[in-house]
C-alpha cells in the first residue's frame, strides 16, 4: 500500500462493484469462510446479515484487503483487492464496529486525517470540510473533543464522517447500528440510505439488525457458518423457504410465557 | 527468534526506504522528539550524575593507594563516555520510551486504529514508525552528550569533595582533557545511535505484532523492553570490540 507521497487523488467519481469468488478463510485450523461467492453491484446498498460468529465481519475485512484469503479472490471493479495500486486508484472506506478512531487525535483531526495525510487540500479547506461532515452526522461543534469524551454512538457517527470525507466509491459498514439506541440507529440507517442519493457510492453493510437491513437494502445476503444461504432483494429473501433464513428472520423475543 | 529478527530487519529497511517522506511527517517527528526529551531529561541528569559519582568513589581510593590519583579524571572520563553513558542511557530510554512506543502502537493495533489507517491508504510504517525511529535516533545521542557532561561533573564533584580522594576540579578536568580524545566521545555517540535504532525498531515491531486485548499490550511492552536490553548488552560487546 503506498503512502501520501505517491498517492494521487483518484479522478473517478463512479461507484464501484465488488465480486467475491470462492473465498475461503480459516483461523487456527477453524474454517470461518467456506467458499463465499457473491457480487455487489455498483451503486447498490448490499446488506450482509447473519447471526454472530457467522463470518460477516471477516468477509467485510477481506473486501477492503485487511485479511488475506486462504483461497479465492476479491475483485473491486474487476481488479484484485491485493493489487498494490488498487488503493491509489479507488477511494474505499470502512466504518468499523468500534469506530476505530485514533485516540490520540481530536475528532476534527480524525475526520480530516485522510485529507491531511495525503495533503489533498489546504488546512482551511480541510477545516471547512470537517465541520461540514460533522454537521451532516449531527455532531457540530465536537471538533476539539477527543474520542474518549464521546459516547459509543457519537464515535460511530464520527467514524462515518471520517469515511464520508474520502468521498468513497465503496463504503463498508461493520455493524453500524449496534450499541446504538433505536433513535440513533435510525439516524445512521437514514444516513447510509441518503448517501446513495447524494453521491455515487456502493455500500456494503454488515448487520444483524433485521429492521435496518430490510429498511435500507437493495439486496441482502444471509450468511450462516461461513456459507451464503440466501441472496436477493429484501422481498426475495423474506420469501426464501430455507429453514435457516426463516429462523433467522422470524425469531422474536417472547417473554410472554414468563408472565402467565 | 530468527523470524522476529528477519521481520525487524524488514521493518528497518522499509522505514529507511520511507526516509524521503520525512519532511512530510516533520510535525510528528518534533512531537516524538519533545516526548523523548521531556520524559527523560531529568532522569538522565540524576542517573548520569550518580553514575559519575559512583565511578569516582569506587576508583578514587584505589588510585590513591597506588599513587596515581591524578589519573582519576581520565578514568572516569573514558568510562563514562565510551561505555556507561551510552549503555545506561539506552537502557533508560528502552524502559521509558521503548515501552511507551510498544504500548501506543500495540493499543492502536488491538483497537483497530492501524486497520483504520490502512483503509485510508495511510501506511502505518510511514505514519507511526518513521517519526519514532528518526526522533529516537537523533534524540538518544543528544541525551548521551548531556549524560556524558553531567556524569563527568558528578565524578569531578565526588573526587573533589571526598576526603579519601581529594582531587580538585582543575586537576580532574586537566587529566580528563589529556586522556579523553574526541574519538572516544564519538565512539560512545556511535554506540548510542546504534542502540537507538535497536530500541526504535524492536519497540515498534513489538507494538505492531500485538494481538489480544490489554493483556496482549502488556505482554508486548514487557517483551519490547526485555528484548531491547538484551540486544543492547549483546551489541555493546561487539561494538566495543569493533571500535577498540
Amino acid at each position: 500500500m503506498s503512502d501520501a507521497a505517491t498517492h494521487s487523488s483518484p479522478n473517478t467519481t463512479r461507484a464501484v462493484g465488488v465480486k467475491v469468488v470462492g473465498l475461503r478463510k480459516s483461523f487456527n485450523g477453524q474454517a470461518v469462510l467456506k467458499g463465499i461467492d457473491l457480487e455487489v453491484l455498483p451503486g447498490e446498498i448490499f446488506v450482509i446479515m447473519g447471526p454472530s460468529g457467522s463470518g460477516k465481519s471477516v468477509l467485510l475485512r477481506h473486501m477492503i484487503g485487511l485479511e488475506e484469503p486462504d483461497a479465492g479472490e476479491i475483485l473491486v471493479d474487476g481488479q484484485s483487492i491485493q493489487s498494490p495500486e488498487l488503493m491509489d486508484k479507488y477511494r474505499l472506506a470502512m466504518v468499523f464496529q468500534s469506530g476505530a478512531l485514533l485516540n490520540s487525535l481530536t475528532v476534527g483531526e480524525n475526520v480530516g486525517l485522510y485529507l491531511t495525510e495525503h495533503q489533498l487540500k489546504p488546512p482551511q479547506e480541510i477545516a471547512r470540510i470537517v465541520t461540514e461532515k460533522l454537521e451532516l452526522v449531527g455532531l457540530k461543534g465536537t471538533d476539539d473533543k477527543f474520542p474518549s469524551e464521546l459516547s459509543g454512538g457519537m464515535k460511530k457517527r464520527v467514524a462515518i464522517a471520517r469515511a464520508l470525507v474520502i468521498d468513497p466509491q465503496l463504503i463498508l459498514y461493520d455493524e453500524p447500528t449496534s450499541e446504538l439506541d433505536p433513535l440513533s440507529a435510525a439516524v445512521i440507517a437514514e444516513e447510509i440510505a441518503s448517501l446513495k442519493q447524494r453521491i455515487a457510492v456502493t455500500s456494503v453493510v454488515v448487520s444483524h439488525d433485521r429492521e435496518v437491513a430490510f429498511g435500507i437494502a437493495d439486496r441482502i445476503a444471509v450468511i450462516h457458518e461461513g456459507v451464503i444461504v440466501a441472496v436477493g432483494t429484501p422481498e426475495e429473501v423474506r420469501r426464501n423457504p430455507d429453514s435457516i433464513v426463516q429462523k433467522f428472520l422470524n425469531t422474536n423475543f417472547n417473554f410472554h410465557h414468563r408472565k402467565t | 527468534m530468527f523470524q522476529n529478527l528477519g521481520e525487524m530487519l524488514l521493518l528497518f529497511t522499509r522505514t529507511l526506504g520511507s526516509l524521503p517522506l520525512l519532511w512530510r511527517h516533520r510535525q510528528k517527528v518534533f512531537d516524538q522528539f519533545f516526548e523523548i526529551g521531556n520524559a527523560s531529561l531529568f532522569m538522565v541528569c540524576v542517573l548520569s550524575f550518580f553514575i559519575g559519582g559512583v565511578i569516582a568513589l569506587l576508583t578514587g581510593p584505589v588510585l590513591v593507594d597506588h599513587g596515581v590519583k591524578d589519573s582519576i579524571g581520565g578514568l572516569v572520563g573514558i568510562a563514562i563516555c565510551k561505555e556507561l553513558a551510552p549503555v545506561m542511557m539506552s537502557i533508560l530510554i528502552a524502559g521509558r520510551i521503548g515501552s511507551s512506543m510498544a504500548a501506543e502502537i500495540g493499543s492502536m493495533r488491538v483497537y483497530q486504529e492501524i486497520d483504520a489507517l490502512r483503509t485510508m491508504n495511510i501506511n502505518p510504517i510511514h505514519y507511526l514508525v518513521l517519526p519514532r525511529l528518526v526522533s529516537i535516533a537523533v534524540g538518544l545521542p543528544l541525551l548521551v552528550i548531556f549524560s556524558i557532561l553531567v556524569g563527568w561533573g558528578g565524578g569531578a564533584l565526588v573526587a573533589d569533595l571526598n576526603n579519601k580522594i581529594g582531587v580538585d576540579f582543575r586537576s580532574f578536568f586537566a587529566n580528563l582533557r589529556d586522556t579523553v580524545r574526541i574519538s572516544d566521545v564519538a565512539n560512545g555517540l556511535f554506540k548510542s545511535f546504534v542502540f537507538a535504532l535497536v530500541v526504535g525498531v524492536v519497540s515498534c515491531h513489538q507494538g505492531l505484532q500485538t494481538i489480544g486485548g490489554p493483556r496482549g499490550i502488556g505482554r508486548s511492552v514487557t517483551k519490547a523492553v526485555v528484548n531491547c536490553i538484551v540486544m543492547i548488552v549483546i551489541l555493546d560487546y561487539f561494538l566495543t570490540r569493533l571500535l577498540l
